[in-house]
């Protein structure tokens, strides 16, 4: 579904943000990215959107190159890619109907539809009563949840959280994992961003890891032990990694 | 349309309504945009209302200047209409000479519509009359006046150019001492006309650039105002030109609404002016009302300043929409 091949990228201004990655995530996977802040996720996932384009090496979703895709051509990509951010990119003058609506209404969906589909998503984040409200009458929990709703309301087939889970408590932490386990029972590939760690080992699933720009587990070598590399990341003072990362070692 | 997912494309089924419907919600759709962007507008009234007065009094000046102009040159038309040539004949000469002479000249038929013969005597007689120098022109032991042919040309030698050729073979006439063709204060009228029409051109081209950068400036402000909900809109997957039609649809609004203000301020210009053009025309016994501002005026107006509108929110939504990404 997502292939990352021997990617780099160098932000302007030369900060190296990622350096040769390479990792594959199947069809109908649900897998979790993690890595210090600074570490390259969110350029990870802004490389999938074309938020970003690659220095070097090649972004493939579902066997398309997205080098290959021209910039007109970038918003048919993003309709397919549902996507969260941690800042809940809300239209902070609209309500939260129209929030979720703006999906369907550039895709051009009639009316009734529209109605629909609104409703069946914000009833599946709890928010159902809150429709016709302002995002600035929301907490920030809730604000998280209407951007989820956005993201699934056209029903893509790829949804790309980034820190979704920032600004929420433990408990409904994983209430919003639980719905992205629903979605992803529903074949929908799911690929998360975060650095809440706990929540990540409670959940068991594929977690890749990245450190300064580099892919350090794909999560597919050791799946018995990523207690390791968690005690590596949560220790600040380590020097940098000096020796090849695992995929070259094996 | 998905181009990464080809199973995607029928999961959304307002793609397989008909060709007519799609057309017919398109339709449904643009009305709504543009209703939501005037809408929009109105949610600002004071800086809606500002850029529409700019807007006016920018297409006021050029479309006022335009009528005079208009309105000059249907005058100087009607004094064109009413041109004659008076021949001042030679002192001394016999009426059975100047009877001959009309008689010449009334043959002219191609050239000349009709000719009169005014004698001393009536001519002297309508002169104490009009100046009231009745009692002194009696002392005058003779009669000074010469005869006098008025004639009235056919209309294609009513022009300056072709009128001076005529009153020139007139005066190779015999018996006539010089002709009068009082031609010239109309060349200058005339020029003065077409110096006043390029001074038109310019000034309305000047304010017509003047609206669009107005425009054009107001529409970047908006644009730039509403960076965030640009960028949030193309993450979800919008198009540039989805996000297009809103500003544009604020140009037309702005160039509709300038160009209705700048109609309206026209109107009341020409009436105010009126009183004073009746006043004029009532010291030379004329009757004159400013005309030119009829529907076809307003339509012409609004065109104007609709595309005007057009033009500028097209420039700036260009160049500024293209240039905001989210990040
Ligand atoms: N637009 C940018 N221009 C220049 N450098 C950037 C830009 N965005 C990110 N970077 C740099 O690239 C590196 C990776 O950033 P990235 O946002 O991917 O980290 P992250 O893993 O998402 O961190 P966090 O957990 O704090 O969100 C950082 O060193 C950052 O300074
Ligand atoms: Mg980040």
């Amino acid at each position: 579904m997502i292939k990352f091949d021997r990617v780099s990228k160098t932000y302007p201004g030369g900060q190296q943000a990622l350096q040769q990655v390479d990792f594959h995530i199947e069809p109908g996977e649900m897998a979790f990215l993690t890595g210090h802040s600074g570490a390259g996720k969110s350029t990870i996932l802004k490389l999938i959107s074309l938020m970003a384009r690659p220095s070097v090496g090649n972004v493939l979703i579902n066997g398309h190159n997205l080098n290959d895709i021209k910039l007109s051509q970038v918003p048919y990509i993003r309709r397919d890619i549902g996507m969260i951010f941690q800042s809940h990119q809300l239209l902070m003058d609209k309500t939260v109907f129209d929030n979720v609506a703006l999906p369907l209404v550039i895709e051009g969906y009639s009316r009734k539809q529209i109605q629909k589909r609104v409703s069946a998503a914000l009833d599946m984040v709890g928010l159902l009563h809150k429709i016709q409200q302002l995002p600035q009458a929301l907490s920030g929990g809730e604000q998280q949840r209407v951007g989820i709703a956005r993201a699934v309301v056209n029903r893509p087939p790829l949804l790309l959280a980034d820190e979704p889970t920032g600004n929420l408590d433990p408990k409904l932490s994983m209430e919003i994992m639980r719905l992205f386990e629903d979605f992803n029972q529903a074949g929908v590939c799911v690929f998360v961003a975060t650095h809440d760690l706990g929540l990540i080992a409670r959940m068991k699933y594929r977690t890749l890891t990245i450190k300064q720009g580099r892919m350090i587990d794909d999560g597919l070598n050791d799946q018995n032990d990523p207690l390791s590399t968690l005690s590596d990341l949560q220790d600040p003072n380590l020097p940098p990694m000096t020796k090849l990362p695992p995929k070259y070692t094996l | 349309m998905s181009l990464l997912f080809n199973g995607r494309a029928g999961d959304n089924t307002t793609r397989r309504v008909g060709f007519f419907q799609r057309v017919f919600m398109g339709g449904i759709n643009h009305l709504r945009q543009a209703l939501a962007s005037l809408g929009e507008l109105w949610r600002s009234p004071l800086a809606t209302f500002m850029t529409i007065g700019v807007l006016g009094l920018s297409i006021t000046l050029p479309s006022t200047l335009y009528l005079m102009v208009k309105n000059t040159e249907k005058v100087t038309a009607g004094w064109e209409q009413a041109g004659e040539i008076s021949l001042y004949l030679q002192s001394g000469t016999t009426e059975q000479q100047a009877n001959q002479l009309l008689l010449a000249v009334s043959l002219m038929t191609s050239k000349i519509d009709s000719a009169r013969l005014i004698a001393p005597d009536i001519a002297l007689e309508e002169f104490e009359a009009l100046s009231g120098l009745g009692d002194s022109l009696a002392y005058l032991d003779k009669n000074p006046l010469p005869f006098v042919l008025l004639i009235t040309p056919k209309p294609q030698y009513l022009q300056p150019e072709p009128a001076k050729r005529l009153l020139q073979e007139l005066e190779q006439q015999s018996v006539v001492d010089f002709g009068k063709l009082d031609i010239e204060w109309l060349e200058k009228l005339y020029a003065i006309v077409s110096i006043a029409k390029d001074i038109v051109w310019i000034v309305a081209i000047l304010l017509c650039v003047s609206v669009v950068l107005i425009i054009g400036n107001t529409i970047r402000l908006n644009i730039l105002s509403q960076r965030e909900e640009i960028a949030v809109m193309k993450l979800v997957g919008a198009t540039d030109n989805f996000i297009r039609f809103p500003f544009l649809y604020t140009g037309f609004w702005y160039g509709f609404l300038g160009g209705l203000l700048a109609w309206m301020l026209v109107a009341f210009l020409l009436w105010w002016i009126q009183s004073g053009v009746e006043n004029l025309a009532g010291l030379y016994q004329a009757e004159f009302t400013i005309s030119g501002l009829d529907m076809q005026a307003l339509g012409v107006i609004l065109l104007i300043s609709i595309s005007l509108g057009l033009i500028g929110s097209l420039i700036s939504v260009q160049k500024h929409i293209k240039e905001i990404e989210p990040s």
